[in-house]
């Protein structure tokens, strides 16, 4: 019980109040920074639109992987190739029919966009079912090497010539090779809001918002709304694997994380189990792919490179496995400190000192140190190569939690697998009162244990 | 402890016997009357033959004792009845059907269910949620139901009735005091408690405990061994690994002696008490 369990007590609405802090906070150091660096409102505005987007798709992808890890004990190591099936997927059904001379060298079904996402997401489920069945049965490390492989493997032939273009339903489609595919079509937020017939009022508040921001609004408000729309997701897979834990089927999943024997000789057909949770978590990610890149007009292979799964995982390890809120709350973290936080740093060092030149090598960076004890070029040549320097960075923060906190800020809160609070029904008196009772003293584990027990 | 007690192994043996099984097939009868038939297992690991033929059958309704010196075969016997492991030979019968080979969830489904010598909690989960992980058929278990609306109130409906059986299976085994604690705080024979409570919501006809007195103090013990008692007499039929002797004499209506991986003799304890051979088994054998 450390001291930081205390205060975590002592947030008023317990985890979600929590979470609410901490997002509170965050966007408070991104105003106060943007100030510093004398942003316009629009740029401010900007800056919480694009912080409020990676907030939302890491805490999404983490709390699926929560589903995989911190449930069930699946150890997916593959996360971006289910992220990137889903998106290709999606974009070959969601596209316009190929018409010769057009901008897109390959087009789709021409489907609605809803029918992509549902499309892109049990394509995700499919591929997740595909790699879990010969995994599960071997050894949980297998899972491992097999997700990365497959993750690769999906890359590899989105980049392919092969596959570039070919013939689906009379049409033609392709995965665009290493150009990858534009995604002409409506983003989310539009077709969604096309679909429950508010985009006309949505281009009336666009309109009124020209009050706020002068110029061309349209660019800021879709940013802000879209994430406003990410944390409503983010709400869904919450409520959704919530319930999903909180449940006999979470307390299978957990029982299969603890000792899958154990839970198959109780009569649990954990294989089942196991490729239920992990079509899930597969399609959830799958989801959170799409959501993150479709509204970009444009992807290619490269974007999928297993950084990204490492990322989630980072998220999820600060956060705490096994914990729905830590998932979050390490998925906000994550985007804010460790994804978001370094380009921001970067920034800021740049306007604190905008005069400098920043040292174009490493010998010009350090030698002002060691003569002169100047540490101003070393730190900006730091800053400089902030980017190749996040890796490191998180890295270490790795390092540092499996030291201090390998449960991560939320981990093991250990949120009771049922439905129902597990204490003493009201009906029943405190010690059973059955006539079959053979107990003949309250105490004799309590003796007999001695001090062996906790409490 | 009234539910599990609900349904006697005897009434259902009684049905059969009188029922048209029992006329159809005079075979069968022993099957009823002996729910569990091992016969002709065989298992080895690399040069080691941990199993070597053993043939043995469990009576309704008994109290059973296997011994056997430390690596006879006990535990690879158990592991070879439940389908943690396949045997390389031999056929196991329960409740007379052939159930050689399946999963061990499709044994425990059939209402055999085993511990572990070594105490398998789960250690982060609490006493609770071990316990209420193991009742068969919660509807629960489908994602779907637990996760509609609605639906899910019969999931809630179930999980309360469920929560009841836990408390008094909690309170028959005096473990009632550490049922919100987490299962890897429990000290040893807390644990071996906790497996045998565990097993015991499963509704099992039959009941494999392997080794469940290791480990733990004699006071404790003497409780384990009145909850078998009086479960017995509720109708569950019990197979016991044990390898302290006088207990398993001293317990046991009939007891199986394995050595070497297969049985040495069998018998009552008093037939075994004055068996050389197993005294000799027990002293080293043939040294
Ligand atoms: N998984 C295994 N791999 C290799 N050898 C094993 C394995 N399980 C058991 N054995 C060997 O089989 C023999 C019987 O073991 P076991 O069934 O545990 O005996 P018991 O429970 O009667 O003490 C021992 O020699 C043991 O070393
Ligand atoms: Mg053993």
């Amino acid at each position: 019980m450390s001291v930081r369990d205390d205060f975590t007590d002592r947030i008023p609405g317990g985890d979600a109040g929590l979470i609410v802090l901490v997002l509170l906070a965050t966007y408070l150091a991104y105003v106060l920074a943007g100030f510093v660096l004398g942003y316009t409102l629009r740029g401010q505005l900007n800056s919480i639109a694009t912080l409020t987007f990676y907030i939302g798709v890491f805490a999404m992808l983490s709390l699926a992987l929560n589903l995989h890890w911190g449930y069930t004990g699946l150890f997916n190591i593959g996360i971006v190739g289910f992220m990137a099936v889903g998106v290709y997927v999606t974009a070959i059904v969601t596209k316009p029919t190929y018409v010769a001379g057009g901008a897109a060298q390959v087009g789709g079904l021409g489907l609605p966009l809803w029918v992509g996402i549902l499309a892109g997401m049990l394509a995700a489920a499919l591929l997740g079912l595909v790699v879990a069945l010969p995994a599960l049965r071997l050894r949980a490390d297998y899972l491992a090497i097999v997700t990365i492989a497959m993750s690769e493997i999906v890359r590899f032939s989105f980049l392919s010539g092969e596959l570039q273009q070919f013939q689906l339903f009379g049409n033609r489609v392709g995965f665009g090779g290493g150009s990858g595919l534009i995604l002409d079509f409506a983003p989310p937020l539009e077709a969604l809001l096309r679909g429950v017939g508010l985009w006309d009022a949505y281009l009336g508040f666009v309109d009124a918002f020209q009050v706020v921001v002068p110029r061309n609004p349209k660019p800021v408000v879709d940013g802000l709304i879209y994430g406003l729309l990410l944390l409503g997701f983010v709400a869904a897979f919450y409520w959704l694997l919530k319930r999903t834990g909180e449940s006999p089927f979470g307390r299978v999943l957990k029982a299969i994380r603890e000792d899958e024997d154990v839970a198959n000789a109780l009569g649990k057909n954990t294989d089942r189990f196991k490729i239920k949770s992990f079509m899930l978590g597969c399609a959830l990610m799958g989801l959170a792919g799409i959501l993150w890149l479709v509204p970009q007009g444009a992807v290619t292979p490269n974007f999928f490179r297993p950084r990204v799964t490492f990322f989630v995982w980072i998220a999820l390890i600060i956060g705490g496995a096994g914990s729905n809120t830590g998932s979050v709350l390490g998925g906000a973290v994550f985007a804010a400190v460790l994804y978001q936080g370094p380009r921001y740093f970067q920034n800021l060092v740049t306007a604190v000192f905008p005069n400098f030149d920043s040292p174009s090598g490493f010998g010009q960076a350090i030698s002002p140190l060691i003569s002169q004890f100047d540490p101003v070029p070393f730190l900006l040549y730091t800053v400089d190569s902030i980017r190749q320097l996040q890796l490191v960075v998180m890295g270490l923060v790795l390092i540092w939690l499996m030291h201090n906190r390998p449960e991560g800020m939320l981990g093991y809160r250990k949120e009771t697998a049922s439905v129902i609070p597990l204490s003493r029904p009201k009906s029943m008196t405190a010690d059973g009162g059955d006539d079959d009772s053979v107990r003949t003293d309250g105490g004799v584990d309590a003796a007999a244990e001695g001090g062996e027990t906790d409490e | 402890m009234s539910d599990a007690a609900d349904q006697p192994v005897e009434d259902v043996a009684n049905k059969v016997d009188e029922g048209a099984l029992g006329a159809f097939a005079s075979g069968v009868d022993t099957s009823v009357d002996y729910p569990l038939q091992v016969e002709g297992l065989e298992k080895s690991f690399g040069g080691i033959t941990a199993v070597d033929g053993a043939t043995f059958e469990v009576e309704s309704g008994t109290l059973t004792g296997l011994i056997g010196p430390n690596g006879a075969g006990k535990s690879t016997t158990f592991n070879l009845i439940t389908g943690m492991l396949k045997p390389d030979a031999g056929t196991v019968t329960f409740n007379g059907e052939d159930i050689t080979g399946e999963e061990p969830h499709q044994i425990a489904n059939r209402g055999m269910v085993r511990t572990f010598q070594i105490a398998r909690e789960l250690s982060e989960m609490t006493v609770l949620e071990n316990m209420m992980l193991a009742p068969k058929h919660q509807r629960g278990e489908a994602l779907w139901r637990s996760v509609m609306p609605g639906v899910r109130d019969d999931v809630r409906e179930q999980e309360e009735e469920l929560l009841e059986r836990v408390w008094e299976v909690l309170d028959f085994f005096d473990i009632a005091h550490i049922a919100e604690e987490y299962a890897g705080n429990l000290s040893g024979g807390q644990r071996k408690l906790l497996e045998m409570a565990r097993a015991l919501l499963t509704d099992p006809d039959m009941l494999l405990l392997d080794e469940p007195f290791a480990g733990v103090n004699p006071t404790l013990e003497k409780k384990l061994l009145e909850h078998v008692h009086e479960l017995r007499e509720q109708g569950y039929t019990f197979l016991l690994v044990e390898h302290d002797m006088d207990l398993i004499m001293n317990n046991c209506e009939h007891v199986i002696v394995l050595h070497q991986g297969s049985v040495l003799t069998e018998g009552t304890p008093d037939e075994i008490r004055s068996n050389e051979e197993v005294i000799e088994a027990y002293l080293g054998g043939n040294v």
